[in-house]
Parts: structure tokens; C-alpha cells; sequence
């Protein structure tokens, strides 16, 4: 292990259960435990445990900060309730994508979650961007788990009872086995399931209860992502950076609507422009013939080899058993149905632009049939 | 018969002038789901230490290099159908191809099992 890649709080734990750990975002993480395939599976007909305890948990608070935090993301957070979290992005002046992120209004702060890999330049950012008036806290004491599948809540709820009556992007606080948790119903499968915050000292007694479930089995970082590849989930850092827009990666929806129209916030002029007059460039699904993965850095090809776009994800569906991949292609290409062509190692493929979600999401939405 | 082992995680197992090749359970295990596999055909010549079959993990895409060289015989075409056997016989259903050997002299140094194990250990 190199010294740079730091433990997180159930290390320990993931290696009695037979993980094969790798570093990533800094750290040493689960990659898989009896297998991605199995693992994936899993998740999509039962309940998986994940920890992601490497995400950044941040609490914003203070004087006027739905105000200060609206001048950093695009979301309207006046519309936000209390309890209610939504999908959203810090944006740089350019309207570049620093990192994407939920956030959540909790009483009188907001919760936020980043990613792993980019925690420290967000609060870098948020520090520098937001008046002194406002505190940002990291909360480095708290681990993060999500249990997700649809048998979450059957497992969830025999050890929080409640959390069955949370809807869709709702979250709320909860004990499980004495230990205090933020419960939401969220995740980056596709599925129905919670994420759960609980302090890093307790973590460990949190996952062993869940573990105890007959629903529930550890899942790895390797499944974690074919499940949110299947579901058409961005990942930053792979389909989302620095020099793309929200437009371009069909996140349009995280701009909210009275923000389009009144501003506010960093690469406004750029995005409304975008939507109203459209991108070179947009972020789509691509269902790829034969059996091959195409994979992250394979370029998107014109009839005559020149480079037009870019495959960001990529790789092998365990639900559709086939190849799947998100790409940017230009506008004109964009529309489902669209033959495109794929390079990869000096082999040429063929591929289809097609809806995403590539597997249809299972949300528990409010009003919904239980 | 005799199966001779590479540091690249292959074997060859060798009858008469004919080697059968794949990849050992210890880089299946490693590899982890192997979900596509591309074979060499039948009259191709492969080159000891050129690629000559693809092997791709739900995580990755990996080169297998001809550990020996000489002319492809058969590809496992059973393979390339269900690229699953290499994680459930890597070293019986799951061999890649086979070929005649051109240079039979090629094979001295190579491992025998034991010290492929004592060289896994290691690793």
C-alpha cells in the first residue's frame, strides 16, 4: 500500500470479508468481493451494502446560505423542503462542471455530498466563493454506506422502521441499532435504496447489521459502476469535467427554471445560450454491436476516420449482456437511432445511440404503488 | 505430455509438436468476469511474445501473448461463444488455441507447475 492512499473507516471489515481492495480517489476501496457479475446481479434483484464513505459530507450553515449557495449552483433551492435533496453541480465561470453533487436542505443548513476524488477542490471552492459568514464543515467523522436494490427496504426498514414512508429524493433521521443516521432515498444504481450517513466510529456495527440481512451483500466499487453505467449515471471525472457543460451532458435539468431565467450563477450566460441555440457536442448512450467492450478514450469516427467524438464510459451490461457505453457525439448524431462508429485499438465498431436509462429505473417516487 | 507455465499467467500444454495454449486460473481469478475473448484462426502464424488473443474483464481488456510460436491449428471457437469458461476451466475448456511449434527449443526455460506456484506466491 502506498502512503499516499489513505484507510477509510471500515477497511478492517472489507478485507475479512474477502475484498479485493484498490486505490481509488486516494484511497484503498472494496473493487469486489465474490465478483462484479454476481455482485451487480445482486443489487438489481435483492439489496447490496456499498460504502462509499470515501464521498465528501459537508455541511453548509449560517446566515443567508441558501443565498450564498445559490450563487455557485444552478439549482432553486427556495423550492426546496426541508428533508428534500436534489441533484446539482459547481460550475466554474465558463460553465464547466467542477463536480456534481446532492444537496440536501436539513433544517436551518444543507447537507451536500461530493465526490471522493474531488472533495478537497470543492471545499477549496466553496471556501473561496462563499462569504465568511457562511460555515462550510467538512465531516470527515462520518461514514457513508448505501444499500440499494429492490429489497433495501424490506432490510432497511426491519432495522430503522420509518424509512419504508421516505419517497424518492427524500431523506430524514433515523436510529439503527442506537447509532444516529441520515437516512435518504437516494443512490447511483438505478434502483430503489437509501443512503446512509452514520458517525465512522459506529460504521462498522451499522454494516454488520445490514450485513445480517438475508437480502443484503457487500457490493464493490467494480459493480458500482456497471450498475450506474446501466442506469445512464454521469461519473465525474469520466463523463463530466472541467471543459463540460451541463447542456453538453444532458444535465439541463439540474438548471433549474427560475434560474435559466434570472442567473446568479457562475457560466450562466453560456448555458442559457446553450439550451436556447443547442451544443457541437452532447452526452449520449450507445448500444454497441457484438460482444466487445468499447471503452473509455475510444473515439467516435466519420465516414472518414477523422475523430467527432469521444466514448467516456464503457463496458459490458451484465443485465442486457451486451456492450454498452456512454459517449459524446455531435448534436446531429445525437437523436436515438443514430448509426455511429467507434474506434478502439485500430479496430473500427459499429454502435446505435439509444435512451438511457440502458436499464429502466426503479425509483420508490411519492404517490407511487409500494 | 508436459505443461510448461510463463510469468505472463499462460500455459502450454505440449503433445507431440502440437501445444494447446490459455491463460492460468491463477490470471482468470485476477481478471476477474471474463466476458469477451478473441481467439486467433486457423492458419495464422503467431509469434513468441506478439499478441495473439484478446481476453476482456467487465473491468478491462487484456493482450495474450504467444508464449511459443508457430502456426494456429484451432481457436477455441466454444470459447469466443461462452467467454465465461475461462473463469470455470481455465486450464481444460477454457484454452485459447493451439498451434504446431515451429521452434520446439522455445519452450526450455519455461516453468513446470511447481515453479509457476512458487513464482504466484511471489507475487
Amino acid at each position: 500500500m502506498s502512503e499516499s492512499e489513505k484507510t477509510l473507516p471500515l477497511d478492517g471489515w472489507h478485507r475479512q470479508l474477502g475484498a479485493r481492495m484498490v486505490p481509488f480517489a486516494g484511497y484503498q476501496m472494496p473493487i469486489q468481493y465474490e465478483g462484479i457479475i454476481a455482485e451487480h446481479r445482486w443489487t438489481r434483484e435483492s439489496a447490496g451494502l456499498f460504502d462509499v464513505s470515501h464521498m465528501g459530507q459537508l455541511i453548509v450553515a449560517g446566515r443567508d446560505s441558501e443565498k450564498a449557495l445559490e450563487s455557485v449552483l444552478p439549482a432553486d433551492l427556495g423550492l426546496l423542503q426541508d428533508g428534500r435533496l436534489r441533484y446539482s453541480l459547481l460550475l466554474t465561470d465558463g460553465g464547466g462542471i467542477i463536480d456534481d453533487l446532492m444537496v440536501t436542505r436539513r433544517g436551518d443548513h444543507f447537507y451536500l455530498v461530493v465526490n471522493g476524488a474531488t472533495k478537497e477542490g470543492d471545499i477549496a471552492h466553496l471556501r473561496e466563493k462563499l462569504p465568511e459568514m457562511v460555515v462550510i464543515d467538512h465531516m470527515k467523522e462520518q461514514a457513508l454506506l448505501a444499500l440499494q436494490g429492490p429489497k433495501a427496504v424490506e432490510a432497511l426498514a426491519r432495522l430503522a422502521p420509518g424509512v419504508e414512508a421516505l419517497s424518492f429524493m427524500t431523506g430524514g433521521a433515523f436510529q439503527i441499532g442506537g447509532t444516529a443516521a441520515w437516512i435518504s432515498r437516494s443512490g447511483y444504481t438505478g434502483e430503489d435504496g437509501f443512503e446512509i450517513s452514520v458517525p465512522a466510529r459506529s460504521a462498522e456495527g451499522v454494516a454488520a447489521l445490514l450485513l445480517d440481512q438475508p437480502e443484503v451483500k457487500p457490493i464493490g466499487l467494480g459493480a458500482r459502476d456497471s450498475l450506474r453505467l446501466e442506469a445512464g449515471l454521469p461519473l465525474y471525472g469520466h463523463d463530466l469535467d472541467g471543459t463540460t457543460t451541463p447542456v453538453e451532458a444532458d444535465l439541463g435539468f439540474a438548471v433549474s427554471k427560475r434560474r435559466r431565467a434570472d442567473g446568479g450563477f457562475p457560466g450562466w450566460h453560456r448555458i442559457v445560450k446553450e439550451i436556447e441555440e443547442g451544443t457541437i457536442t452532447r452526452r449520449v448512450g450507445l448500444s454497441v454491436e457484438g460482444r466487445q467492450p468499447v471503452r473509455e478514450g475510444a473515439m467516435v469516427v466519420d465516414g472518414e476516420g477523422n475523430e467527432v467524438g469521444r466514448v467516456t464510459s464503457g463496458g459490458f451490461s451484465p443485465m442486457l449482456e451486451a456492450p454498452i457505453a456512454m459517449a459524446y457525439v455531435p448534436a446531429a448524431s445525437a437523436a436515438p437511432g443514430t448509426a455511429v462508429s467507434l474506434a478502439q485499438r485500430g479496430k473500427i465498431f459499429q454502435a446505435r445511440v439509444v435512451p438511457m436509462p440502458f436499464v429502466p429505473h426503479r425509483y420508490h417516487r411519492k404517490g407511487a404503488a409500494a | 505430455m508436459s505443461v510448461y507455465y510463463t510469468e505472463e499467467h499462460e500455459w502450454i500444454s505440449v503433445d507431440g509438436d502440437i501445444a494447446t495454449v490459455g491463460i492460468t486460473d491463477f490470471a482468470q481469478g485476477q481478471l476477474g468476469d471474463i466476458v469477451f475473448v478473441e481467439v486467433p484462426q486457423a492458419g495464422a502464424q503467431v509469434q513468441k511474445g506478439k499478441e495473439a488473443a484478446v481476453v476482456e474483464s467487465v473491468k478491462a481488456a487484456s493482450d495474450v501473448y504467444a508464449p511459443v510460436s508457430g502456426e494456429v491449428v484451432e481457436g477455441n471457437q466454444a470459447l469466443v461463444d461462452d467467454p465465461a469458461l475461462v473463469n470455470g476451466a481455465a486450464e481444460g475448456e477454457g484454452w485459447f488455441f493451439k498451434l504446431r511449434l515451429s521452434n520446439p527449443s522455445e519452450l526450455e526455460g519455461l516453468m513446470d507447475a511447481d515453479a509457476y506456484k512458487a513464482f504466484c506466491d511471489s507475487q
